[in-house]
């Protein structure tokens, strides 16, 4: 009986899932595949009829230490840039879903996503007319402040983590809104009528409670950091070389789809990994 | 009904008429690169009747591929020299009778007896336009133009220098300053070790012209790598304080010529658009309203104002003492180049 019901619902869900799935088979599994593929050959030149399966790419990732060195980086960059959302994204988020009503908070929730509309290029060129010497905020600081500062940041690994936070802080502010939001104000009240300061309130209360949102916003900065590679190249000068850029180069200097694609696998198994290893805990804390 | 039957057969005489007398003329070159100026497909459509159909690449293993997969669409290519072996090996490219091309005799002899598009005895490229890959300075930073390529490593630009991030370009130039050919890098330790040494005067790598102008503009850099033709657009064109400076341990030239894919269907229209690309009328208007690279026709050169960057510049004899064309590189050289480019960049931080 409630098998055939189970049924009957698989079939009438269909019409509403066959899009979707239709759309992520065309759009993802199959160029993903096609990628998998490109990784085991041993070469693209399309006049190669000499092309044979291998697993040569894989293993260069391992032979030079190179790669493995480039990958720690870009995971430390990763970590640094979700660390650094959390610390602005979270407040920001608190205000907005606790303190700010109506359309005060329509406001600010508007500039929170408006970098989103403008193109990303913009928006890293942008940072590169304030980050420079004699830029916007060096000319700036030197109109205010008595003293003659050189305010230099172009070209430097600050300037590719404030270019990074900025395109993926809002990922962070809407999650966090979301599980905020979603905490009953007569829980927090309860607390402090209980006695507990606020600082305890949010250690003991909010923060467990908004912990999903937390995550939710880490995991979606984390992994496209670790493989960004447009704005190390364009504001991290030559320290901007990362996993991201090796895997780019690969693509479009030498030509080395094969090569390109291992490497992107290695670092999609990387990033799966580390989930997995923190799947535990964090279901734990959530 | 007779009425429509000699309309139908007017309109299929109309038609056979034009199909016969104007082809489509399909060049695959670079966008913006002088054969899609609106002026010269206006004025060879005027000159032949042939309509100008424009195919982009954004780069060479991209016109390679779309020679390879689009067998008898172009007529006409653009290769730079050191692809032409590549592109005859996989019997892309067909010969031309030069004969047919009446502004042949203008080229520059070396260019158009070239080893690189002349295979026994059969030519297979028109050389169209060359350049240098070498060094400008920002004037502001010189009283007098350096003379060497060392300059570059000196303690006194440290973070006001900027080379493009290409693996080629740099191993290149670390060929240069280590007096080694560039075509033919025997020690390429001391080419590491000395761009391991440049590294740290490295304000950032340049990706476009406008980076460059931007740096210099804004007076970040003194000198750094830079093609011969952006140089010259940057002082002509954007009145930046810019200068070209050939050093005497040489400079990296290149070589754009054109081609006839196997298969093309208007071979005769080909070699009159060739023939046009290389006139001192096609020339002299690119030069001005936009700003070519020099041509490979010494008439099309001389007809340009005796001042000009092209003609004064790129005309000086050092010059054309101190390049040293780049030949073919394989795969397998431009992967290790790479990889050598990348480890030296990761160590540099």
């Amino acid at each position: 009986m409630t098998g055939k019901r189970r049924d009957s619902g698989l079939v009438k869900a269909m019409p509403l899932l066959l899009p979707a799935y239709a759309w992520l088979t065309l759009a993802i599994f199959l160029p993903l595949s096609a990628m998998v593929y490109f990784s085991l050959l041993t070469s693209m030149s399309p006049s190669g009829q000499s092309a044979t399966l291998t697993l040569g790419n894989y293993a260069t990732f391992f032979s030079d230490p190179l790669y493995a060195t480039l990958l720690v980086r870009s995971l430390e960059l990763g970590l640094i840039v979700t660390l650094v959302c959390v610390l602005i994204g979270f407040p920001a988020a608190y205000v907005l879903a606790k303190i700010f009503k109506g359309r005060a908070r329509e406001a600010i929730f508007l500039l929170v996503i408006l970098p989103f509309w403008s193109n990303s290029l913009v928006r890293v060129f942008s940072w590169s007319m304030v980050l420079r010497e004699g830029g916007i905020l060096d000319t700036a600081l030197n109109a205010i402040l008595p003293f003659k500062v050189t305010f230099d940041l172009m070209y430097s690994y600050p300037a590719v983590i404030i270019g990074l936070v900025h395109s993926y802080l809002p990922y962070m502010v809407l999650t966090c809104y979301l599980s905020l939001q979603a905490i009953d104000d007569a829980l927090i009240e309860a607390a402090r009528s209980l006695g507990a300061s606020r600082f305890t309130t949010l250690r003991r209360v909010i923060a467990p409670l908004a912990l999903p949102g937390v995550l939710a916003g880490s995991a979606l900065i984390f992994i496209p950091v670790v493989g960004s590679f447009m704005e190390p190249r364009i504001l991290g000068g030559h320290g901007g070389t990362l996993y991201g850029t090796v895997i780019e180069d690969q693509f479009t200097a030498v030509y080395n789809w094969p090569l390109g694609a291992a490497l992107s696998f290695i670092l999609l198994a990387v990033v799966l990994v580390i989930l997995l290893v923190s799947a535990p805990v964090l279901r734990k804390a959530a | 009904m007779n009425k429509t039957t000699a309309i139908l057969a007017g309109l299929g005489l109309l038609l056979t008429a034009s199909s016969a007398m104007a082809k489509d003329l399909h060049v695959l070159n670079w966008k913006g690169y002088g054969a899609d100026e609106p002026f010269a497909t206006k004025a060879f459509e005027e000159m032949t009747g042939d309509k100008v159909v424009n195919d982009f690449f954004n780069s060479e293993q991209e016109m390679l591929t779309k020679l390879r997969t689009n067998p008898g669409l172009y007529d006409v290519v653009m290769i730079n020299a050191a692809f032409m072996q590549q592109a005859l090996g996989e019997k892309l490219v067909q010969p031309i009778d030069t004969a047919t091309i009446q502004n042949y005799g203008d080229l520059d002899e070396a260019q158009a007896q070239s080893k690189m598009l002349n295979v026994d005895g059969k030519t297979y490229g028109v050389p169209w336009t060359w350049g240098l890959t070498t060094i400008a300075v920002n004037d502001k930073a010189f009283d007098t133009a350096p003379t060497s390529i060392k300059e570059m490593w000196k303690e006194d630009h440290k973070g006001r220098v900027t080379i493009r991030d290409d693996a080629v370009e740099a191993i290149q130039l670390g060929a240069l300053a280590t007096g080694q050919s560039i075509n033919d890098v025997k020690d390429m330790d001391a080419v590491k070790q000395s761009l391991s040494e440049l590294l740290p005067n490295i304000r950032t790598f340049w990706s476009s012209e406008n980076d460059w102008n931007q740096m210099v503009a804004s007076n970040q850099i003194d000198l750094g790598t830079y093609w011969s033709g952006s140089a010259g657009r940057a002082k002509t064109k954007f009145n930046l304080p810019v200068s070209l400076a050939v050093p005497e341990e040489g400079a990296v030239g290149w070589l754009d010529s054109f081609a006839i894919p196997v298969g093309s269907t208007n071979v005769e229209g080909a070699e009159k658009f060739i023939n046009y690309m290389i006139s001192p009328e096609f020339y002299k208007e690119w030069d001005e309203t936009v700003g070519a690279p020099v041509s490979a026709s010494k008439r099309a050169v001389a007809a340009l104002p005796e001042d000009s960057f092209n003609r004064k510049v790129m005309g000086a004899p050092e010059v054309a003492e101190r390049v040293q064309f780049q030949e073919p590189i394989t795969d397998q050289q431009r992967e290790d180049y790479l990889k050598v480019w990348q480890s030296l960049k990761v160590g540099a931080n």
